[in-house]
């Protein structure tokens, strides 16, 4: 037996006779995990957070998380002898005067970026799939909590720097706090431990941005990934694979390699672009003071529909027995946002609910076999985009010699207008390609080449696809995988309509062809 | 034929197709070389980052395309950390998708619904440990329980009553008096009605009493934006045009809206945009709100000048000046 054979049998010794973990690893280095390009969404996400952890702890080691007044004399002359914070200051000295501090500085922030797309990525994925259904509600929850989470974090990290542009965006928060009814002035007051903007503002979000959101995003996604080894992944249906089984490649050796590998690729990208695109020059706006404003003023993308949102408000507001509801600010601020993302979290629950559907589901749905939620993901998603242009129509304006009042008309409009719009069309499309669907399989595929009949008739061959292809173009409608239909029971009453009605709506389908069509077509000498 | 619908069966999994590497020695000894090119690449790109790190001195820069002027040791170092990982991740995968198996396997799924007889179980122990705390026919102590359990998050609640002073009167006032100076800022120097031409902006703070430094909290409440426009021009009622001063008119800098600074002055138009959300006042008209989501005008400071010829302010502001808030009594404005 070779040394290192020895060495790693008296490890695993070591260790199994400490834990008894010989049983749970054996089973679990082999453990097969299905692979798809967009099984990787979520992976970017994790591998985002790493890359976070590891860049943050950096910036930690320099930034002073303090609103002390100081005066610059570091080594960007245009900002010599001006007062500041000293969070402002020393992120000035990290990104002048430490070697690669301004590379971590920038790779942090892509990376925020990267975490948040992936996030928002995964979440399109697993919504029009139709994975987050039973048994996966938790993990659905966990990500919604964590998207969430996401963006608050990522608003309280661009913040710090306690910048011209950040400190307008820590100025806009305070005005929502500001507003809410009844407890607003004392709320504002007690977070900014006085006045904004005060000097407590910047070390208290510090402390949640590196410790206390952390700490929870470790948990959640802790959770997240043992409910995902435990429940196995999901698979796309396809020849082989069934809601009993998973079909994929085994932990050891391939998917350390490529998870392992992954990771080293983020992190490779995540650098290059840390490296050759500079993001958040904040030495170019200068210090905060409320006096003042960088024209342009935008805050991060996954900030942009909510401040898209607070532009195409309209000015209402209350005013009676001497005190004042800003709706402008909390409709937009507050109240839609809350809908939107209790809706988003609820979604799992309110189709299990209409379908009737309390199965569990492994195999994922393709999006066109799904119309009715589909069309619902992607209106949603026309309502945020609508949103974003919005919350950047200032930049938009000017680059497309565009006037705001424009942009903003055509917000106010098209979000009512535009995604019910979205839906039809989506659904529409879904149904098309439905019926493509059913065309593959009963008439095959085309082969681009064109025979003349004896009678002068041009026809284009067609070749029958694999038997395969057939199967994961129809095995959607095998009885098994169909929802019961609804009770008479539970149709009834206007609760019981609204569910008959969301029921029919989310059924919806084009038959997908089966044998005996294929075997009547062929009868028939098409 | 019976009137059966027959459907599709699954084919089940399909034959495994062998790659090059699996058959060719020659092939996987390619392959392996490969994957040993890009962890060297990686090898070199930590070194290039040790190098950029020790040798290249951190205050060169030099001109690229497209990104134009950019500090050489962080694009060096960058691109080192770049080759340094992203090698390591193509060679790894490289390595897995080349050499490693490449058959799918088939692992059965598991119910997650526990046996009929251990859900009964759980239950019935749970039932069994729960009535033998009493806590069903204890009633005194299930009370008494629950007042003491509703009421213990109160106290870290309380704890943080200290995080902040309260507002008092905060919201409502500025350091604007009458007869309070306008002092140019950033300068600090007092401003006659003569320094500023028709068409000009300035901002301005209130003089402070002597001895109180200035603080952003004040600036954020204080900052006030002057405009000097051809008295002609004005469209106000008579009171608003007594508070101008020579075609001057001043309006609190702090948007209604949500306390950005409105500082877009469009001399053609005399309109006002705050960047913030595009809420845009006419200047003309008293600051009137003519889009966007604010809701109310501007404020607007009364001024005049003293003795001396120096602009002052006659009153304090009429309103509260900034954001909506509960307690702001919008009656007059």
């Amino acid at each position: 037996m070779k040394t290192s054979q020895r060495a790693a049998g008296a490890t695993a010794n070591y260790v199994d006779e400490r834990t008894g973990a010989a049983k749970w690893l054996k089973k679990n280095l082999t453990k097969v995990f299905p692979d798809h390009w967009s099984f990787m969404l979520g992976e970017v996400a994790l591998y985002s957070f790493i890359i976070l952890l590891l860049t943050g702890t950096f910036l930690t080691f320099w930034f002073d998380p303090s609103q002390r007044e100081v005066i610059y004399n570091g080594s960007y002359m245009p900002l010599s002898g001006l007062h500041m914070s000293a969070a402002y200051d020393s992120t000035l000295r990290l990104s002048f005067d430490v070697r690669g501090g301004l590379l971590m500085r920038q790779i942090h922030h892509w990376s925020a970026l990267i975490f948040m797309s992936a996030i928002v990525a995964h979440l399109f994925r697993v919504f029009f799939t139709g994975a987050f259904r039973k048994p996966r509600e938790f993990n659905w929850l966990i990500g919604v909590g964590l998207l969430t989470f996401g963006i608050v974090e990522g608003f309280l990290g661009y913040s710090l720097p306690d910048d011209l542009l950040s400190g307008t965006g820590i100025r806009i928060a305070e005005a929502i706090l500001q507003a809410i009814p009844v407890v607003g002035s004392y709320l504002s007051f007690f977070a900014f431990g006085g006045a904004f903007p005060g000097t407590a503002f910047i070390p208290r979000i510090f402390i949640v941005h590196v410790l206390l959101l952390p700490g929870l995003f470790l948990a959640l996604i802790t959770i997240h990934l043992m409910l995902v080894w435990y429940q196995k992944h999901t698979q796309y249906p396809g020849p082989g694979r069934t809601e009993k089984n998973v079909v994929g490649y085994p932990l050891m050796p391939v998917y350390m390699a490529k998870a392992g590998g992954f990771f080293f690729v983020v992190f490779g990208v995540t650098a290059f672009l840390g490296a050759v695109a500079s993001i958040n020059p904040i030495w170019l706006v200068g210090p905060y003071t409320p006096g003042q404003i960088s024209a342009g003023s935008q805050p991060d993308w996954y900030m942009g529909w909510l401040d898209g949102l607070v532009r195409a408000a309209p000015p209402i507001e209350t005013h009676a027995f001497g005190h004042t509801i800003s709706w402008n600010i909390l409709i937009p601020g507050l109240i839609l946002p809350g809908i939107l993302f209790t809706g988003m979290a609820l979604y799992p629950f309110i189709e299990s609910w209409f379908t009737g559907d309390k199965r569990e589901h492994h195999l994922l749905d393709r999006p066109r076999n799904a119309p009715n939620r589909t069309a619902l993901g992607v209106t949603s998603i026309v309502f945020i985009l609508i949103t974003i242009v919005n919350g950047g129509n200032d930049i938009i304006a000017t680059h497309f010699h565009l006037t705001i009042n424009g942009i903003m008309w055509f917000t106010r409009i098209g979000l009512f207008v535009i995604p019910p719009i979205a839906f039809v069309i989506t659904k529409r499309v879904c149904l098309s390609l439905q019926r493509s669907d059913r065309d593959l399989v009963l008439h095959g595929r085309e082969t681009g080449r064109l025979v003349m009949m004896p009678n002068g008739e041009m026809v284009e061959v067609h070749e029958p696809i694999s038997d395969a292809k057939k199967w994961t173009l129809t095995q959607h409608q095998r009885p098994e995988a169909l929802p019961a239909p609804l009770p008479e029971s539970a149709t009834v009453g206007l609760k019981g309509k609204l569910r008959a009605r969301m029921n029919r709506a989310h059924a919806t389908q084009i038959p997908a062809p089966t044998l005996t069509d294929l075997k009547e077509l062929g009868e028939g000498h098409h | 034929m019976s009137n059966q619908i027959e459907r599709f069966e699954d084919p089940g999994l399909p034959a495994h197709i062998h790659r090059n590497a699996d058959s060719d020695p020659l092939a996987a000894k390619r392959a392996e070389r490969q994957v040993a090119i890009l962890f060297l690449l990686s090898a070199v790109g930590t070194v290039l980052t040790i190098v950029s790190y020790i040798y290249v001195k951190s205050d060169r820069y030099v001109y690229l395309p497209i990104m134009g002027s950019t500090n050489l040791q962080q694009i060096l170092l960058g691109l080192g950390l770049t080759a340094s990982t992203l090698f390591i991740g193509l060679g790894a995968i490289q390595w897995a998708k080349k050499l490693m198996p490449d058959q799918e396997e088939i692992a059965e799924r598991h119910e997650f619904r526990s046996e009929e007889v251990d859900r009964n179980d759980l239950v019935a122990t749970f039932r069994e440990r729960a009535e033998s705390t009493g806590l069903g026919r204890r009633s005194l102590i299930k009370r008494s329980l629950g007042v003491s359990l509703g009421l213990v998050g109160l106290s870290p609640l309380l704890l943080l009553r200290d995080t902040g002073p309260l507002p008092k009167k905060f919201f409502t006032t500025t350091d604007w008096a009458a007869g309070t100076r306008l002092l140019l800022d950033p300068a600090g120097t007092p401003i006659k009605a003569s320094d500023l031409e028709v068409g000009a902006v300035a901002q301005v703070l209130p003089e402070l009493p002597a001895g109180t430094e200035r603080t952003l909290e004040n600036t954020g409440k204080d900052a006030v934006l002057l405009i000097r426009l051809r008295p002609e021009d004005f469209n106000l009622d008579a009171q608003r045009l007594s508070w101008t001063h020579e075609g001057i008119i001043a309006f609190s800098k702090i948007c209604t809206h949500m306390g950005c600074a409105v500082a877009l002055y469009e001399q053609q138009t005399h309109h006002l945009l705050c960047p913030c959300h595009q809420s845009t006042f006419d200047v003309t008209r008293a600051a009137k709100v003519i889009f966007g989501p604010a809701a109310r005008p501007l404020p607007q400071l009364a001024i005049t000048v003293d003795a001396d010829g120096y602009l002052v302010a006659v009153q304090p502001f009429t309103v509260p000046i900034g954001p909506s808030f509960w307690e702001r009594n919008s009656s007059n404005g």
